[in-house]
C-alpha cells in the first residue's frame, strides 16, 4: 500500500498546491471526510470550511469555499471556487466572502433560503475556526 | 508638388507615429505573456471540472429529471447569443472577426424563424452590432474598469445569464470568442453553453464513483458553476487573442511607418537636390548673360 497519494488544489485561476500528501481532511457539504492513499473512488461537494492536507513535512491548511472534491485511484483533486493559504486569511477577506453569502440570501429564493441560510453559517464557523473575524 | 518643409513635417509626423505603434507592440508583448500565463493557470481546473462534469452527466442525462441546463428547456426558439470582444481597438481584425461570426450566426438563425437576444461583453462588439442589430441587444457588460480579468467577473456574467435562464428569456446560449492558436492567428470560435454540451467520456476510461450526496444533487450544484468556467476559459483566451492580435497589428503599423519615412525621405533628398540644381543654373545663366 502507498504511503503518499498526489494531492492537487486548484482555483479556477490558478493551482494553488501539488504535493504528496499522506492524508486529506475534506469539508464535505454532508460532513467532513479524510481522505488516504487508496480511498475508494469518490466525488462530493465542498461546503466553506477548512481544507488540511497532512504531508510528511507536516500539515497545511487552506480556507476553501465552494466547488467540489475528486478522490480517484491516482490521487485527489480539490476544485475549489476560492481558496486561499490559511495564514494569508485576512479580515477583510472573511468580510467579503460573508458579505457575498449574504448577498447571495437575499437574492435566493424560497427553496434556496435555506441553503444560503446554510452557507452563511459555514462562513461564520470558519472564522471562528481559524480566530479571524470577519470585519 | 510638396515644399521641403512639408516633407520634413511629414517625415517627423511619421516618425512619432512610428514610436508610438513601437510601444504600444512592445506593451502588448508584455500583457500578451501575462495574459497566456493566466490562461495556462486556468487549464487544470477547466480540465479536470469539465471531465468530471461530463463523467456526471453521462450518467444522468437520460433520465427525466436531468436538470434543464443540461437537456435544455425541450425548446430552441429563443437564441442568446453572447459576443465578447475587447474594450478598445487598434487590435487587427480582432474585434471584426467575431463580430462578423455572431452575425453569420445570427442570420442563420432568424432565416430558420428563430429569435436571436444578444448580450455584448466588450465596446467594441456592441459598437458594431448596435447599427443593425441594436434592438436585439438585451444587455450589455462593461469590463473597461477590469485591469485583470478575475474569475469574479466570470462568475458575474454566468448569475445573469442563469437568471436570464431561469426567467425562460432563451433556450439556447451561445458564447463567441477569439481562440488563441498563436500570435499572429486567432480563431473566431462559436461555443454552446447553456444547455451544457459535452463530449462524451471515452468508454470504459471513467472510475466509478461514490458520489456525496448523490449525482443529481452534485450535477445541479456544478453546472451553474460549469457556465461560469466556460465564460472565465473563453475570457482568458479572449484577452491573450488580443494582445496577440494587437502585438501583429502594431507590429505591421510600425513596418509601415519605416517604409514611409523611407519613400518620404528619398522624396525629400530629391527635391532638395532639385532646388540646389534649380539655384545653380540661375546662378551660372546670370553669370553667362554677364
Amino acid at each position: 500500500m502507498a504511503d503518499t497519494m498526489q494531492f492537487d488544489l486548484v482555483s479556477p485561476e490558478r493551482r494553488l498546491a501539488s504535493l504528496e500528501a499522506t492524508a486529506v481532511r475534506i469539508p464535505g457539504t454532508e460532513g467532513d471526510m479524510t481522505a488516504m492513499p487508496d480511498h475508494a473512488p469518490t466525488i462530493t461537494t465542498l461546503r466553506p470550511g477548512v481544507l488540511t492536507v497532512e504531508t510528511a513535512g507536516g500539515a497545511e491548511e487552506y480556507v476553501v469555499t465552494g466547488g467540489f472534491a475528486e478522490i480517484g485511484s491516482e490521487g485527489t483533486t480539490v476544485l475549489a471556487e476560492a481558496a486561499m493559504p490559511k495564514g494569508e486569511v485576512t479580515a477583510d477577506y472573511m468580510g467579503s466572502l460573508l458579505a457575498e453569502a449574504r448577498d447571495a440570501a437575499e437574492r435566493a429564493g424560497p427553496d434556496g433560503a435555506d441553503a444560503a441560510a446554510k452557507r452563511i453559517a459555514d462562513i461564520e464557523a470558519v472564522g471562528d475556526l481559524i480566530g479571524v473575524r470577519a470585519s | 508638388m510638396p515644399s521641403l518643409k512639408d516633407l520634413k513635417n511629414r517625415i517627423e509626423s511619421v516618425k512619432s507615429t512610428r514610436k508610438i505603434t513601437k510601444a504600444m507592440q512592445m506593451v502588448a508583448a508584455a500583457k500578451l505573456r501575462r495574459a497566456q500565463d493566466a490562461a495556462e493557470q486556468a487549464r487544470p481546473y477547466a480540465e479536470r471540472f469539465n471531465a468530471v462534469l461530463a463523467g456526471l452527466a453521462a450518467g444522468v442525462g437520460e433520465s427525466e429529471s436531468a436538470p434543464k441546463l443540461l437537456s435544455g428547456t425541450g425548446d430552441d426558439k429563443v437564441h442568446l447569443l453572447v459576443v465578447m470582444t475587447a474594450e478598445r481597438g487598434l487590435c487587427g481584425g480582432f474585434n471584426s472577426s467575431i463580430v462578423r461570426l455572431a452575425r453569420t450566426h445570427a442570420d442563420k438563425l432568424q432565416g430558420e424563424g428563430k429569435t436571436v437576444k444578444i448580450l455584448t461583453v466588450g465596446k467594441k462588439g456592441r459598437e458594431q452590432l448596435r447599427r443593425d442589430w441594436g434592438d436585439k441587444i438585451v444587455d450589455h457588460v462593461d469590463l473597461s474598469e477590469v485591469k485583470r480579468i478575475g474569475y469574479a467577473n466570470a462568475a458575474d456574467i454566468a448569475r445573469d445569464l442563469l437568471g436570464r435562464f431561469d426567467a425562460g428569456e432563451f433556450d439556447v446560449a451561445t458564447i463567441f470568442f477569439n481562440t488563441f492558436v498563436s500570435v499572429i492567428n486567432q480563431e473566431p470560435t462559436a461555443q454552446q453553453i447553456i444547455p451544457a454540451d459535452f463530449e462524451a467520456p471515452e468508454e470504459g476510461s471513467s472510475t466509478l464513483y461514490d458520489y456525496e450526496p448523490d449525482e443529481e444533487a452534485i450535477l445541479a450544484d456544478l453546472l451553474p458553476r460549469g457556465v461560469a468556467t466556460q465564460i472565465f476559459a473563453a475570457l482568458l483566451e479572449n484577452a491573450a487573442s488580443e494582445q496577440g492580435a494587437r502585438m501583429s497589428a502594431m507590429d505591421n503599423a510600425t513596418r509601415n511607418a519605416g517604409d514611409m519615412i523611407e519613400k518620404l525621405t528619398i522624396e525629400f533628398n530629391r527635391s532638395r537636390q532639385a532646388v540646389i540644381t534649380n539655384e545653380l543654373i540661375e546662378i551660372i545663366s546670370g553669370a553667362e548673360a554677364l
